[in-house]
């Protein structure tokens, strides 16, 4: 197991070398220009080319690779074109409010979709079970978007329940943190219920229709003890799959929901640096989200291992 | 202890903990007045020298304060200057400083600071340039006391340090002002009546001021930048939220007082909501603008510009761009309409019913060729999207061969600045806005010169117009200066180094208790009191 989980942390390291190859080789063939940024509507040619010099935007690709590489080495993820605030500063202001997203969102859906398909599955043809069907269905279709706005209006605006926008640090009291989360985490979340709830209505019907399941029946188990002792576990599998591609499906879906409820967390951080071309962020940020996505990846495929017992590494 | 006094120590202890986990949120501003402000953008770079942003030079009123400001009947007052004197032969200017000017770490403000800032603001504005140009020496007499030696009278001087928007010439100790004109400061150490707390910016998302308690204000009620800065609350947040539905909501529940920019979209939104008040307190407002490519054909010909000017209908961009002709009308000048320099010399191609038929004419004997015309559009800055639109719909009906290129702001400001031809990458026609105080007169309006490959994109060059700019700076009084400007407009309306689209405003939503507001072309916050 450690052999396996070190082989797989080394792969790591290669996987986001390619990504940051790649990342950087689109960011230089990409149109937009930091310094066209920087200088502001009123600039000239001239000041452009100055920014440009003094910036090192002029250098040839692979002279502008090697010296991130080399920074990147040293543990230095580059400076802010803009701000002139480092990478690692501007990322770990950004962190709180994301994780904090992620999280709130997970244990809600979580916490909502596994019992929601387990039930469905368990009266699998009756209305509960079409009601089911029926959320994914509308879980899936409505975008993060329209949902957060009916939230707002409906809970922030007009019953003045919920406020609209907006991030409290943890350290500023637990109520006003979970608060600012409540919408965004429905909002967000609301999709990977869907997502999750018909992965275990599905994973729980295949389940239930094995011998092994018909036996522990046969022998007067409690439906309690059938369902969740016998059936749940051996349905985990794919469970924890889908919820693991739910993580890395979060990073993105955390960027539309930070936009809209101005939460200061790392899907913003990236929407603005690639507007404005803010390279060094956007280099950065690519990294951190795809050590996230294969640290994410190793874990679901550990967690098999706790799941079935057959499962060695 | 008895069993009952047991359980209300129980009942106290839960209380507490109870209390420390909900939370008793943000000491830091309880019983303090604090201004929430949504900005009209995100505050990214802190150097109001090396950009031109208009987010970073409302940055630069809070922290800074100027030796000069223009005041709202466009007179320039002293204001960090204390007095000062103009020699007979109008070639030295002494300038001595307030008592009590000192910046935010404390230290008094000395003339070789404000040396330092004016000539590093020189080094970078247009008016600066050409101060600069004529300027023989700064001097420091002594800590409050500094002289301006010109070459040759320049009747413009004191307007060039008043000058109210970007880049606006902004004093900083001199250790800061000696940076490189090009190279970001990251210490926004100023003089002005707000301090930054550099500590709680978080960028992309929140920018926080606190009140300058040493500040000592003018006597002077406030006028635009001039006069008495007086500050009302004990600090400033300036919340950025880029999506406007969200923004709006904000500001109906109560969670920001001011929302700086507002799409007019949104104003039947607010409007129904009798604690918000939605309001133009921008006198000057923005001109849109349609900015040629002189570099390749088709509109490296004149009679092709001009073929424009009369196919152009102010009306439809005021729609466009503001949405309701309450928030815009049509300004037929290349200075601002409302300031002392507009006039409609010349504007006649521009004004009135459209005349297609003399459009057409001219391309004709434009010997137009059916070559293609590159609009590059930004689909993500509805002002100048709603332009390009505009425009495209224009030429078609023109028999013109466009290609409307939508892309985001990013790519347009890229792509605006080469010089290459249509099939790498160039481009014919691009559209922007320019606030009004950036276009009053021939000294600021950079977009109507004829300076080529030096001047702004579109690289217009016509040695007549630079020539009647010279002559414009030459004026000794006010007949004079208009005589020059208008001859400066008659000539461009014949060149037509771009054509004038719009005069519009954007409108600011506040809450009922905000009161103290400036009109003034820029946001100042100030004089601004929360009930």
């Amino acid at each position: 197991m450690t052999a396996y989980v070190i082989r797989r942390l080394l792969s790591t390291l290669v996987v986001m070398a390619v990504v940051a190859f790649v990342v950087f080789s689109l960011l230089y063939l990409t149109p937009g220009d930091p310094a066209a940024v920087i200088a502001g509507d009123i600039a000239t040619s001239e000041d452009i080319a100055r920014i440009h010099e003094r910036l090192g935007l002029d250098d040839p690709f692979l002279v502008q690779f090697a010296r991130w590489v080399r920074a990147l080495a040293h543990g230095d993820l580059g400076t802010s074109i803009f701000t002139n605030l480092p990478v690692t500063q501007l990322i770990a202001q950004r962190v709180e409010p994301t994780l904090s997203l992620t999280l709130c969102t997970l244990v809600v859906a979580i916490a909502v979709a596994v019992p929601m398909g387990v039930l469905a599955a368990a009266k699998a043809g009756t209305w509960f079970d079409r009601a089911v069907m029926a959320f994914s269905v509308l879980g899936f279709s409505v975008p993060v978007f329209v949902l957060a706005y009916i939230l707002i209006l409906t809970l922030s605006v007009q019953l003045d329940w919920l406020p609209v926008q907006g991030y409290r640090n943890f350290r500023d009291g637990v109520w006003e943190w979970l608060r600012h989360l409540i919408l965004p985490s429905i909002a967000l979340g609301t999709v990977y219920v869907a997502l999750i709830a018909r992965m275990t209505r599905a994973s729980m019907l295949d389940v239930l229709s094995q011998d092994y399941v018909r036996t522990a029946q046969a022998k007067g188990l409690a439906p309690d003890q059938v369902l969740l002792g016998h059936a749940l576990k051996n349905a985990a599998i794919p469970i924890v799959t889908i919820i693991g591609i739910g993580v890395a499906l979060l990073i993105s879906g955390a960027i539309v929901t930070e936009t809209v409820f101005a939460l200061p967390g790392i899907g913003r951080l990236t929407v603005d640096a690639i507007l404005r071309r803010d390279y060094p962020i956007i280099q950065g940020v690519t990294l951190l989200f795809s050590a996230v996505y294969v640290l994410v990846n190793l874990a679901v495929d550990l967690s098999y291992a706790l799941f079935d017992p057959r499962i060695r590494y | 202890m008895t069993k009952q006094g047991g359980y209300r120590w129980v009942a106290v202890l839960g209380a507490l903990m109870l209390a420390a986990v909900l939370g008793t949120p943000i000491a830091s501003a309880q019983g303090q007045k604090v201004l929430k402000f949504i900005p009209q953008a995100d505050l990214r770079i802190l150097d109001p020298i090396t950009t031109t942003a208009y987010i970073t030079r409302n940055h630069g009123y809070m922290v800074y304060d100027t030796l000069f400001a223009t005041d709202a009947k466009f007179q320039v007052q002293p204001q960090m200057v204390d007095k000062y004197e103009v020699s007979n032969d109008k070639l030295t200017y002494t300038f001595t400083l307030r008592d009590g000017l000192k910046f935010h770490d404390g230290q008094p403000v000395r003339s070789t600071d404000c040396i330092a800032s004016v000539e590093r603001w020189a080094k970078r504005d247009a008016l600066g340039q050409k101060l600069a140009e004529v300027t023989d020496s700064w001097k420091a007499v002594d800590d409050k006391t500094f002289t301006l030696k010109l070459k040759r009278p320049f009747p413009l001087a004191l307007e060039a340090l008043a000058k109210p928007s970007s880049n606006v010439p902004f004093i900083m100790p001199e250790r800061i002002a000696k940076t490189d004109a090009s190279t970001n400061i990251t210490d926004p150490i100023g003089s002005g009546p707000f301090k930054f707390v550099k500590e709680e910016w978080v960028p992309g998302s929140k920018v926080v001021y606190v009140k300058n308690t040493d500040y000592i204000p003018r006597k002077e009620p406030p006028s635009w930048a001039a006069g008495g800065k007086v500050v009302k609350v004990d600090r400033v947040e300036w919340i950025y939220i880029p999506d406007s539905a969200t923004a709006a909501a904000a500001l109906n529940a109560g969670e920001v007082d001011w929302w700086e920019q507002m799409p007019p979209d949104l104003i039947p939104v607010l409007a129904k909501n009798k604690s918000v008040k939605v309001e133009n307190i921008d006198p000057l407002g923005s001109m849109g603008l349609l900015r040629f490519n002189f570099l390749y054909p088709p509109f490296n010909n004149q009679k092709m510009r001009q073929a424009i000017l009369y196919a152009i209908d102010q009306n439809d961009y005021v729609l466009g761009i503001a949405g309701d002709a309450k928030n815009g009308h049509p300004c037929y000048s290349f200075f601002t309409c409302g300031t002392p320099l507009a006039s409609e010399v010349g504007a006649e191609p521009l004004k009135g019913k459209r005349d297609f038929e003399k459009a057409k004419q001219l391309i004709k004997e434009a010997g137009y060729k059916g070559e293609k015309i590159v609009i590059i559009d930004a689909t993500d800055q509805p002002i100048v999207h709603s332009q390009s639109l505009l425009t495209a719909e224009a030429l078609r009906k023109l028999g013109l061969n466009v290609d409307l290129q939508a892309g985001d702001w990013g790519t347009l400001i890229t792509r605006r600045s080469s010089k290459e031809p249509l099939d790498k990458g160039g481009w014919s026609i691009f559209h922007t806005w320019l606030v009004g105080p950036d276009v009053t007169s021939p000294a600021v309006n950079f977009a109507v010169r004829g300076s080529g490959q030096k001047g702004w994109f579109g690289w217009p060059e016509d040695a007549k117009i630079e020539e009647l700019r010279e002559a414009w700076f030459a004026a000794t009084d006010a007949a004079a200066s208009k005589k020059a400007a208008d001859a400066v407009q008659a000539r461009a309306f014949d060149f037509v180094p771009y054509v004038p689209t719009a005069q519009f405003i954007l409108p600011t939503a506040y809450r009922t208790n905000l009161t103290g507001m400036i009109i003034a072309p820029m946001t100042l916050m100030w004089n601004v009191e929360k009930r």
